[in-house]
């Protein structure tokens, strides 16, 4: 008895302490995640049947049996959107397509530059992120039609694609940010939009009694909580301080605690303290329901601010475009800056040039292809040619897109992911409370001498 | 044939032919060995394996993690202690280390305390499997679907909307609240939530090993001292706790690493905002968000360093017993 007990224990403490061990150094030696295992096992051998160099958008050849692996961080609608604008190329070419949709995107992909077990294409997170991995991705120079590519696509996408002269990344879909939405039932807005900041101000003073606040106003999304704040201080440093500021300040050269970006921090106080349920809601609700507040009886708020995707999300998805919600641009506050747009996108990458990526690649920029995902709606589209919006609102807000004099692209994007990472959390900490700005953007300013140093 | 169908076959017929295979091959090395000295050779040859495994899978990597550590964000050269200055000087580590302090202790307390008093109770009476089979179930719950049943508990919707959250509707009932739970950050409430979500998974696995060492504990002595006119508490006091202690350490081992390797909770319920943040989320956040190397891995070691007392500390208490037989 004794005996066993003693054997017990001792075996007890033999796994506690290899658990132990183990527990210490497991988590940096993680393993690459299954999803981006399944990239290399199913790259393709060279084959006869591909279609080689420049392969023209609508050819591709007979690819029978091969099959190409993506990652990207399309799920449930998202996904059924993209699969279908991927099913015709499938079906001419006879080829498969292994998608993994996953909001970890970010771990996969930094794991599989390390250990090179990638998928043949990816969605990449961000244009900063990508030129990080720009040394890891084909140069899609040869593998689209780089001509045709960028007479259809506005040359900001191009650009922002190109890493050293190398075109590494394109978008197959967009979105323009810094939409205001409403709900015409409570106020209509449709025939006079607000112009100018304080005309939004005197519209919000004048239909006080609609609702029981002005805005509504949620930031959780799991680990990037507050991003939806970030986008509110983009548009305001874009129409306070103009592109310049707002190019320079992602670049790193314009500080956090630089009074144009303190402005905007101030001004975005304004609206959390005037937002539906105060901060403790705004920081417990998640982006997508936001809105939500906007459509009760009666309602919670009178305007949401977020980009043109909102339509598919939350109370949205099940109201009428047009006479449930409409919106209105975000309007201007120093007129000197008029025509600047907020814009962000998805962008893809591709990791191994095999026929069937290189034909997939190929067919997903074109106008057809980006035509089924724009129909089925929540997104614009990339290529000028592809018009197929199944309604007036997103038309509209793709032609503010097309139209914008400057295309500023979102800069938390655009930001190396530290920087981004702290933005995010400063916003939340400055919602929970804001008398703590000049420690958060001071903090701000720490990571930024810190992130955008050379590694 | 399914590419899968085929790996399935060789690894249930491969994996055990290959070990017999080596029973065998060890069997022909040992041949020329002479007689008496082949009792001890063979254990080492049976062990060769586990130890390259080991080798290859905990030593190699703990190395690589130890250099990365003084090396900069990709590892390209070496930065001296950089990235331990900026662990023990960046606000946002500092906390997670604090929290981390708060997760060891009032975790291991929590779990502990109440495997215990819950182990001692069940012990006497006769639906004694059921209660410990419902105490442990959360055990058997993924970390981030107990988050996300938790979420739930601290759901929280400004006064006036219906509260969805169980612990707002409750305090709704006696006019309290809402209250955003896990946005508290005074005295670390929100810290203590959620800690209490792990403490709600992990107590039912320290009652069971508690319960497992109580049953081996003889009755008689118990007789004797309650013959001897012992009370209940003394019985417990001077008999039960003492002989009890050795597993209590056991289990506050393994409850203080899971303490240290708290992250899915954090990282789904509030990730790391509000003040909530742990190491091994910094660990996370600094290897994968800023693929930052050294940074990621001087808090490995700062975790390793961390738990090499706790384990010093079982070792020397395993060798005082084994000196006492």
């Amino acid at each position: 008895m004794e005996e066993l007990g003693h054997r017990r224990s001792r075996i007890a403490v033999l796994i506690a302490t290899v658990a132990i061990v183990a527990a210490a150094c497991s988590s940096t030696s993680s393993s690459p995640s299954s999803a981006a295992s399944t990239g290399a096992s199913s790259a393709p051998a060279p084959s006869t049947g591909g279609s080689g160099a420049p392969a023209p958008s609508s050819a591709g050849g007979d690819l029978t049996g091969q099959s190409v692996s993506v990652i990207g961080t399309w799920t449930s609608d998202e996904e059924k959107a993209f699969r279908s604008m991927v099913a015709p190329w499938e079906a001419k070419t006879g080829a498969k397509m292994n998608y993994t949709g996953t909001r970890d995107l970010n771990t996969v992909l930094t794991t599989g530059v390390a250990s090179g077990v990638l998928p043949d294409l990816a969605g990449l997170p961000g244009p900063g992120q990508m030129a990080q991995w720009a040394d890891s991705l084909v140069d899609l120079g040869g593998v689209l039609d780089v001509p045709t590519y960028t007479s259809e696509t506005a040359p900001a996408l191009v650009t922002l694609g190109t890493v050293n002269d190398k075109l590494v990344g394109v978008f197959i879909k967009t979105a323009v940010k810094g939409l205001i939405w409403f709900d015409p039932k409570t106020v209509d807005l449709t025939a006079t939009p607000p112009a100018t900041w304080d005309d939004l101000q005197k519209a919000i003073t004048d239909n006080k009694s609609k609702a029981a606040s002005p805005w509504c106003l949620g930031v959780e999304s799991g680990a990037a909580s507050g991003w939806p704040g970030t986008d509110w201080i983009e548009d305001l440093v874009l129409r306070q301080a103009g592109p310049d500021v707002y190019a320079q300040w992602y670049q790193g050269k314009v500080k956090w605690t630089d009074p144009a970006i303190k402005t905007a921090w101030t001004t975005f106080g304004d609206v959390v303290a005037s937002s539906f349920g105060g901060s403790a809601t705004v920081n417990a609700t998640n982006f997508a329901n936001a809105g939500d507040p906007l459509f009760k009886t009666p309602p919670g708020c009178l305007f949401l601010h977020q980009a043109s995707f909102i339509t598919g999300l939350g109370a949205f998805k099940t109201a009428t475009a047009g006479t449930d919600y409409n919106f209105f641009q975000f309007p201007d506050i120093n007129t000197q800056y008029t025509g600047a747009v907020e814009g962000a996108g998805d962008l893809f990458g591709m990791f191994h040039d095999t026929p069937a990526a290189k034909s997939l690649m190929a067919w997903l920029v074109t106008a057809p292809a980006q035509d089924i995902w724009v129909k089925i709606g929540g997104a614009l589209s990339a290529n000028k040619n592809a018009t197929d919006y199944p309604d007036d609102i997103s038309k509209r807000s793709a032609a503010i897109l097309t139209n914008a004099k400057t295309f500023a692209f979102d800069a938390s994007d655009l930001m190396p992911s530290a920087m981004n990472d702290a933005f995010w959390k400063g916003i939340v900490a400055y919602i929970k409370d804001p008398s703590q700005l000049d420690s958060i953007l001071t903090n701000l300013d720490t990571v930024q001498a810190d992130a955008y140093a050379a590694p | 044939m399914d590419p899968r169908l085929f790996t399935a076959i060789a690894v249930v017929v491969g994996v055990p032919l290959v070990l017999l295979g080596y029973i065998v091959l060890t069997e022909q090395v040992l041949r020329p060995v002479p007689d008496r000295r082949r009792g001890t050779v063979r254990p080492w040859l049976w062990l060769t394996p586990a130890l390259v495994f080991l080798a290859v899978f905990l030593v190699y990597p703990t190395i690589g993690t130890i250099i990365k550590s003084f090396q900069n964000t990709s590892g390209t050269e070496f930065v001296g202690l950089d990235n331990y200055i900026y662990f023990f000087t960046s606000p946002s580590t500092l906390g997670a280390l604090k929290n981390n302090v708060l997760w060891v202790i009032l975790l291991t307390l929590l779990t502990v305390g109440f495997g215990m008093l819950i182990a001692v109770l069940v012990d006497r009476v006769r639906y004694e499997s059921v209660a410990k089979a419902v105490i442990f179930l959360p055990l058997a719950i993924s970390m981030v679907a107990a988050s996300v049943i938790w979420r739930f508990m601290f759901l929280y919707a400004p006064p006036g909307q219906p509260q969805v959250g169980t612990l707002n509707a409750f305090a709704g009932l006696f006019n309290f609240g809402p209250f955003a739970w896990l946005q508290l950050q005074d005295f670390s409430i929100n810290t203590v939530l959620l800690i209490v979500v792990m403490a709600w998974m992990w107590t039912g696995f320290c009652m069971v090993i508690i319960s497992a060492a109580l049953k081996g504990i003889s009755v008689e002595l118990m007789e004797a001292a309650r013959v001897d006119g012992a009370t209940e508490w003394q019985v417990f006091r001077r008999i039960v706790f003492p002989l009890l202690l050795p597993t209590l350490a056991v289990v506050a081992t393994t409850i203080v690493i899971t303490a240290l390797k708290a992250f899915d909770i954090v990282y789904v319920m509030t990730g790391g905002n509000f003040d909530t943040q742990v190491m091994a989320q910094s660990m996370i956040t600094q290897m994968f968000t800023n693929g930052n190397f050294g940074r990621a891995s001087a808090v490995a070691v700062v975790l390793l360093l961390t738990i090499i007392p706790v384990m010093l500390l079982n070792i020397r208490r395993f060798q005082a017993q084994e000196a006492i037989r």
